[in-house]
């Protein structure tokens, strides 16, 4: 995914310049063929599959009137999951941004025995399904599993079942977006500025915050935010280890499921329409926030 | 630290390694401390996957595999992925195919909309199945008058497979395909060849590695979604549950030995995903979108 | 994007997959049914396949799905092809009645308001009882920590909650703010609320959560018989609920699917001795006078109050679970 995220990064650049070039012009005259099939193919594909379904949420949800809408989003209920669910990502999303690029940092910069082996492993959030996740760590983490009894015998702190658990999960699976953005920017950075930084007398330190730092920043963000989209959307890894405790340990996700549950299908979408607002505006940080690295790479 | 500074400007040739390194603690360090968080949070997980599945023996495990639910879970995973992975690879080769060889007005809207997929929550991918199949969706009357069941299914599941796994191929492809161009293509063409030819002996060659690529990271998400395909399916055993929903049935019956063996199943899934994949990257990964790392 | 496309590319998908199922052609039915009744079910369905096989030659397999019993009664609402219910609680199938898929007065259809099982709420606690639970007032103490599912999803926590709200008029004289007061209380010590009653015996007996499960009897008991009697306990309370979880035939799905002789034999099967006897082995209490004395000793004598007193399931819903209703407020109260 994060392979992929790279990847749209590139056909943003491409693309933007390319459309600039042909504004006159709905398309650029070219001599393959194909372009009203495939694309009319494309459009009916991505109307059945995601539009239509997305318009129907859309207009489940606008039954409900403004008032209406306004009033299913905002009961204390909804807010607080709203409160959990982002609070707990954006904790998620600080750890993996420290550890992931610590883990960046050791596979770029350093040697050791099966680093091959630990790079190929930190893709495994990405493969293994969500579910999985979800048991295993509600097995190591519950009060009689392996990490969660001398957790909760040593130092009285319990994991699964609290908000902790649930920032646990989200960190889980949001490890490799970090890792995965700072990684390439890390491997490419040139070596000669801290070479001259080190030859002017700079302590690493020095060089690292002067110099590195800045250097990744951009991507250290992007896959911050990409690790805090990922999380708020999350259901399967969570559910099993989250208490389900409203206003404490109810993610959004779970309270649309929980809706539906209850018959409220129109709560149930007005909740859904407003995370994919939430996810429309996360999109448009993230693609400026792809804009802006890309300027200061170009740099 | 003084020491490295001390060589850095009094030898003539600048030692570059430690100029451009920590410390030898500061190096152990912090590799321990990025492997002690790795071994915590992604490998014993993995670990305790099979250590729960085979804490009774191999017998057990076993059993728990060939009951006839787990396998018309495994059955249904398949089958469920046998049809909307190649729906999406079709989809994804024809969305770059017209993305990285035309140029067109809206192109960036169109790549966002194919990325969409991808920042919708699972559980909304479900959801808006139901409220457009569901009896009362709006279609929901119109398809059962014609004795069509969507939801709680096999149909809904695909349909919430390929919305969640949409994207994969194609976010894969077009990359790679606008980072190599038309020239071949066009040169094809001119020399007399269709369109068909073109795309079969110039085109696909050209791209193979990064389809199989895609078609695996698919192919993963695919098997292993949870939350949208919970939504759509009514967890009836045998029928709709496919395997990730199949572990949680049988966590939620005490049933922790065959739980964590279908959880295995899937780890090992997982794994081979994550072994072809690096094979792939390490063999042919200039061949593989070059934005990758 | 045409309906008739839209039509087309389901037909396709419903194709391939029927295909894949085309082999199977033997009779089949699907019982959808709430959390605890799955070992029960998985029982009864086989002595049920072997009587409709020797007595019509048929080979019959019936599928099943659990979960928390509004979920499921929603799942059947919104096109679950359910050929019978049998749900924790009337309203839940009231409410596949209200959106038209079985009659009003399915309930009448059946001896025993449709009901052939009963059981009640009792506590599961540690064994030895180390907080000293013995009754309802023992659950509001501070530092208790009681697992019970949400009552909006699970029909044994809406029996839980309306059992607890039984035991707090009566003693408080029928004082209703009284009574709200006692409920938002135990509500206080809960720490989590599962969706179904099997996620919290999983979080109570698995996870080590809390110290007293408030639980159907019979899952009380199948707990006792999964992990050892060594392990945990039932405390039995003063005063308790009468649950009776009904079951019925969803007219709407048997006419379309031409089930409807095989889906109310299986349920006229749930009254008959052998039926009974798997209902008592399953420890759901029988209906059966003969059996309910054979199996006596097994139940704890309870006095047991009836959802009459409430007015009945409606009036008990609208009242304490709909929307804004008093398990909102106590709710919205204790955070």
């Amino acid at each position: 995914m994060v392979a992929a995220g790279s990847g749209a990064v590139a056909a943003g650049r491409e693309s933007a310049v390319t459309v600039r070039a042909s504004l006159p012009l709905f398309r650029k005259p070219s001599v393959l063929p194909g372009f009203g099939l495939t694309l009319g193919f494309t459009l009916s594909y991505l109307g059945f599959i995601v539009l239509l379904p997305l318009a129907a949420l859309i207009l489940k949800s606008s039954g409900l009137g403004w008032s209406g809408f306004w009033a299913a989003v905002t009961t204390p209920r909804v807010l607080a999951a709203f409160q959990v669910s982002f609070g707990l990502s954006l904790a998620a999303a600080l750890t993996n941004a420290i550890f992931g690029f610590l883990v960046a940092w050791v596979l770029v910069r350093y040697d050791f025995p099966g680093k091959r082996l630990v790079d190929a492993l930190v893709d495994l959030p990405f493969a293994l399904p969500t579910a999985v996740a979800g048991i295993a760590l509600s097995a190591l983490y519950a009060p009689n599993g392996w990490i969660g009894r001398p957790l909760d015998e040593l130092f009285g702190l319990k994991v699964a079942f609290t908000p902790l658990g649930i920032a646990i999960a989200l960190t889980f699976i949001g490890l490799p977006f970090v890792v995965r953005t700072v990684q390439p920017i890390l491997q490419d950075l040139p070596p000669e500025e801290e070479e001259a930084a080190a030859s002017l007398g700079a302590s690493r330190l020095q060089a690292f915050s002067g110099i590195i730092l800045p250097a990744i920043l951009p991507a250290l963000v992007t896959g911050f935010a990409l690790s805090f989209a990922r999380g708020v959307g999350e259901y399967g890894s969570v559910i099993f280890i989250a208490g389900n405790m409203p206003g404490l340990t109810e993610i959004l996700p779970l309270l649309i499921v929980i809706k539906l549950e209850q018959y409220d299908y129109a709560g149930a979408a007005a909740v859904g329409t407003a995370m994919l607002g939430v996810s429309f505006v996360m999109l448009l940080i993230l693609n400026l926030l792809q804009q802006w690295m890309r300027s200061r790479h170009a740099r | 630290m003084p020491a490295d500074t001390v060589t850095g400007t009094s030898v003539p040739m600048p030692p570059v390694r430690s100029a451009l390194s920590e410390p030898g603690w500061v190096r152990i360090l912090l590799i321990g401390g990025a492997l002690l968080f790795l071994a915590l949070f992604l490998l014993l997980p993995l670990v305790a996957v099979f250590a729960e599945a085979l804490h009774r023996g191999f017998d057990a495990y076993w059993t728990a595999l060939t009951e006839p639910d787990a396998v018309a879970a495994i059955e249904l995973t398949l089958i469920v992925a046998a049809i909307s992975v190649p729906a999406n690879l079709l989809f994804g080769v024809a969305a770059s195919w017209c993305v990285a060889k035309f140029d067109f007005r809206g192109k960036n809207l169109l790549i966002t909309l194919i990325d969409l997929p991808f920042s919708v929550s699972p559980v909304i991918s479900g959801l808006i199945y139901v409220l457009l199949f569901g009896l009362n969706g709006l279609f929901g009357t119109y398809l059962r008058d014609m004795g069509i069941q969507i939801i709680f299914a096999v149909p809904g599941l695909v349909l919430a497979t390929i919305f969640v796994t949409f994207p994969f191929v194609a976010r894969e492809l077009i990359p790679l395909m606008q980072e190599q161009g038309s020239d071949e293509e066009e040169a094809a063409l001119v020399l007399g060849a269709s369109g068909w030819q073109t795309f079969w002996r110039v085109t696909i060659p050209n791209i193979k590695w990064g389809l199989l690529y895609g078609v695996l990271l698919c192919n993963a998400r695919a098997m292993g979604e949870f939350g949208a395909v919970s939504v759509v399916s009514g967890h009836i055993r045998g029928e709709t549950n496919t395997m990730p929903l199949h572990v949680e049935i049988l966590y939620n019956e005490y049933n922790f030995v065959a739980a964590f063996a279908v959880a295995s199943l899937l780890a090992m899934l997982a794994l081979v995903t994550l072994v072809v994949k690096t094979a792939l990257e390490w063999r042919f990964g200039d061949e593989l979108a070059a934005t990758r790392h | 994007m045409s309906l008739r496309r839209l039509t087309l590319l389901a037909a396709g998908l419903t194709l391939a997959w029927l295909g894949v199922a085309a082999a199977d052609s033997k009779d089949s039915l699907l019982n959808v049914s709430y959390d605890p009744t799955r070992e029960f079910y998985v029982e009864f369905n086989k002595a049920f396949a072997k009587a409709w096989q020797a007595e019509t030659g048929h080979v019959l397999t019936v599928k099943q799905a659990h979960g928390g019993s509004g979920k499921q009664a929603r799942s059947v609402i919104d096109g679950l092809d359910a050929d019978v219910v049998t749900l924790a609680l009337g309203y839940d199938i009231d409410a596949i009645a209200d959106a038209g898929l079985l009659a009003k007065d399915w309930q009448g259809r059946l001896p025993n308001n449709s009901a052939p099982y009963t059981s009640t709420i009792v506590f599961l606690v540690k064994k030895g009882n180390p907080k000293g639970i013995k009754d309802w007032n023992d659950l509001v103490k501070p530092g208790v920590q009681v697992i019970t599912p949400n009552p909006k999803t699970s029909g044994g926590a809406r029996w839980n909650y309306l059992a607890a709200w039984a035991y707090a008029m009566q003693a408080n004289g029928n004082d209703e703010a009284k009574a709200k007061e006692f409920v938002s209380r135990l509500f206080k010590n809960v720490p989590m609320l599962d969706s179904g009653a099997r996620g919290s015996t999983v979080t109570f007996t698995q996870r080590g959560i809390g110290d007293v499960l408030l639980a159907w009897e019979n899952e009380a008991y199948l707990s006792l018989k999964e992990f050892g009697a060594d392990k945990f306990e039932i405390v039995t309370p003063s005063l308790s609920i009468l649950a009776e979880p009904p079951v019925a035939v969803v007219d709407k799905v048997v006419d379309r699917k031409g089930t409807r002789k095989v889906a109310e034999a299986y349920l006229q099967f749930l009254y008959t001795r052998e039926g009974q006897e798997i209902a008592a082995r399953n420890f759901y209490r029988p209906r059966s006078p003969e059996l309910a004395a054979q199996y006596a000793g097994r139940f704890a004598d309870v006095k047991l109050v009836t959802i009459d007193q409430f007015g009945g399931w409606r009036a008990a819903q609208e009242k304490h679970f709909s929307d804004g209703g008093v398990f909102d407020q106590i709710f919205q109260m204790g955070r």
